[in-house]
């Protein structure tokens, strides 16, 4: 009888055989290892650089656990890079070698693997980097294109969705080696960077409706299918749960800081909006050889891409930071703050009287039509 | 806060049916809801210093809301504990109250959420109904003067010329408020304590709905009220930190343009209106004849 885990790893060594031979070439580069830090942050690097191509390395650990999503308390069987939804931003500039080492520790039931849109070839890597619980492996590609891209687990068939809408996908931002450009020549520097990676989950329900948990991944598995094709996500969210980028943990700007926002989301559409504020200069493909469009209210984010926008906070105070359908952002959760500090431009905004009630007499004055329908 | 404290006692309510004494006890055949059983807390009347809830404006600029020093006149006699979802599920099955949302999720045996103000109402009405007592929601007055120590002052500086200075203000106060290391969803009776009133699970993860509508005030010079308007279709519901709920929202959310930290669940506790035995007499004769 064929248990679960040997179907997948199974599936594992059937793509393992599929991949045809990559053996690593002797590059004569410098070498910089690079720490990954979890989302909304990202690690240090440079916005432009006139040194020569390198080869970057990360290390990205894959962890299947138990994570809270909402303030109900339901528990989700996640799969993650590093341990957070979304996995961790890496940075390299056009024409560097990302040089990665993906690690499936034991304590993991299934085989993973990684499908990165920035890279060239094998099914993004895919193909060459399936590892089962137990093992790793080093792959090494070169930074062609410039933007922000997804990376995603793809480990075959039905697991690929499967294992995305579980929490596998993250970002790599490519930058130009001259650094971000207005369109015009002009360059453009952040202040900040924060990234927002959004998920929409699939949490099955009971015959009372109240979402149900499972011991493991592989257990939630079938009954998670069931939610997701019906393509009607319980939660969408930013930053693995529900509220995860509010409160203590909101983002943080001054006025007149350029912030720097990426949004990334592997699976499904979305359409980011800052309440109250701008994308000053959006790339809304993500991709830095297009010119950045301007002065946006909302922009897209097309399933399986990531965005990137510029905006200089213009006023202190609370923003909200939404996917602009309100539905899922206030009902399913896809709603982030920025706390922002600085000094009040009572020219751009004035309360120029309090709310008081109405003056006698002109309370219908407006709303009643000269003459009815 | 200085609260002269004469009396606190635990109640327990007696009931004519000797049934109704033992809690989540099922429901007799073909009779009117058994009343589930409130153990009370009475404390005496006295005063606190208490902003009210609502925003307050002076010469058509918001300002801060004024500092007074306000009390309940009556001794106050309040539930010990939030109702239970067991509890509500009685009026429920009484045909009193509505169902819960299917995904609500409590357990009978801890409190009820997912409650509007609306359905705190009907199991107040419902409630007095078959204990032949008077129960209401407290006012937000009362809710402030039983939660004592657990009452979270939201005097925010208001700036007028600076609107983002108030909301970043309230923003990272109830922001700090959150224990991020707490358990969610909703935790069985005692969890979160209880405060120098023997009062359980104030300022816990539910939030209570209070009888206060949201009111905005016009202020003279002096910080003397001389116009207000008033909007009952928002109803304050007190916990943590005070926020402002339409009335038959079941689960408040953030986002959009009320950024803030939203109560984390909706859940309510009845005070007892004090009685004379008058009145009391009427109240279980109305009891027996809608029984």
């Amino acid at each position: 009888m064929m248990t679960r885990r040997t179907a997948l790893a199974g599936a594992a060594i059937a793509a393992l055989m599929l991949a045809t031979p990559a053996f690593a070439q002797k590059l004569d580069l410098p070498r910089q290892k690079i720490n990954l830090v979890a989302p909304p942050f990202v690690h240090a690097h440079e916005q432009a650089t006139k040194a020569g191509p390198k080869i970057v390395e990360f290390r990205l650990v894959i962890e299947e656990k138990e994570m809270v999503i909402d303030e109900q308390g339901t528990k989700f069987q996640a799969m993650t890079f590093n341990g957070s939804m979304p996995g961790p931003m890496m940075v390299v500039h056009e024409g560097d070698y990302v040089e990665f080492t993906l690690v499936n520790p034991d304590t993991n039931t299934m085989a993973h693997n990684i499908d990165l849109h920035a890279a060239t070839g094998a099914g993004g890597g895919g193909e060459l980097t399936m590892v089962n619980p137990g093992e790793q492996v080093v792959l090494r590609f070169k930074a062609t294109r410039t933007g922000a891209f997804v990376y995603h687990c793809a480990p075959g068939g039905p697991m690929i969705p499967w294992h995305v809408v579980s929490g596998m996908s993250g970002t790599i931002m490519v930058l130009p080696r001259e650094g971000l450009k207005d369109g015009n020549g002009k360059p453009l520097r952040y202040d900040r960077i924060y990234y927002v990676g959004e998920h929409d989950l699939y949490v099955p329900r009971d015959d009372k409706g109240n979402f149900k948990s499972y011991p493991s991944a592989g257990d939630a598995y079938t009954d998670t299918v069931e939610v997701m094709r019906k393509l009607t996500p319980t939660h969408v969210v930013f930053n693995g749960s529900v509220g995860a980028l509010t409160g203590k943990n909101a983002m943080e700007a001054k006025v007149g800081e350029n912030v720097l926002i990426v949004h990334s989301q592997a699976n499904r559409d979305s359409r980011p909006h800052i309440i109250g504020g701008h994308g000053d200069y959006v790339w809304e493909t993500g991709k830095f050889s297009n010119r950045p469009e301007t002065g946006l209210e909302t922009w897209f984010v097309r399933g399986g891409s990531a965005a990137v926008a510029m905006y200089k906070f213009r006023q202190p105070g609370v923003f909200a930071y939404v996917n602009h359908n309100l539905i899922e952002a206030v009902e399913l959760g896809a709603v982030a703050h920025f706390k922002v500090e600085g000094q009040w431009d009572d020219d751009l905004m004035t309360q120029v009287k309090a709310p008081e009630p109405i003056a006698p007499g002109k309370q219908s004055a407006v709303a009643t039509p000269a003459h009815g329908h | 806060m200085a609260i002269t404290l004469v009396t606190k006692l635990a109640v327990a309510l007696a009931f004519a049916s000797p049934l109704a004494a033992a809690p989540f006890v099922s429901e007799i055949s073909a009779g009117r809801a058994e009343a589930p059983v409130a153990e009370l807390v009475e404390l005496a009347s006295g005063t606190m210093p208490y902003r009210a809830a609502g925003e307050f404006t002076r010469a058509g600029r918001p300002v801060t809301a004024p500092l007074a020093r306000v009390g309940v006149t009556v001794p106050l006699a309040i539930m010990k504990h939030q109702v239970a979802a067991a509890d509500y599920r009685r009026c429920v099955d009484a045909g009193a109250c509505k169902p819960l949302a299917a995904a609500a999720g409590a357990e009978p045996d801890r409190p009820v959420v997912g409650v509007s103000w609306r359905d705190a109402e009907a199991y107040a009405a419902w409630f007095s109904r078959v204990t032949g007592e008077r129960w209401r929601l407290p006012t937000d007055t009362e809710w402030a003067f039983v939660a004592g120590s657990r009452f979270s002052d939201d005097g925010d500086v208001v700036d007028a010329d600076d609107p983002s200075r108030r909301a970043l203000a309230r923003y990272t106060r109830e922001a700090a408020l959150k224990d991020d290391g707490e358990e969610r969803g909703v935790m069985p009776f005692g969890s979160f304590g209880t405060n120098e009133h023997g009062i359980s699970d104030l300022a816990g993860n539910v939030w209570e709905w209070t009888a206060t509508c949201y009111v905005r005030t016009a202020l003279d010079d002096a910080g003397a009220a001389i116009a207000a308007t008033t909007n009952c279709g928002v109803r304050i519901a007190e916990g943590r930190h005070r926020a402002y709920v339409t009335d038959f929202v079941r689960d408040a959310r953030a986002g959009g343009c009320a950024a803030g930290v939203p109560p984390t669940h909706l859940g309510f506790r009845l005070v007892r209106e004090q009685a004379t035995w008058g009145s009391w007499l009427m109240a279980r004769i109305t009891a027996w004849r809608a029984g």
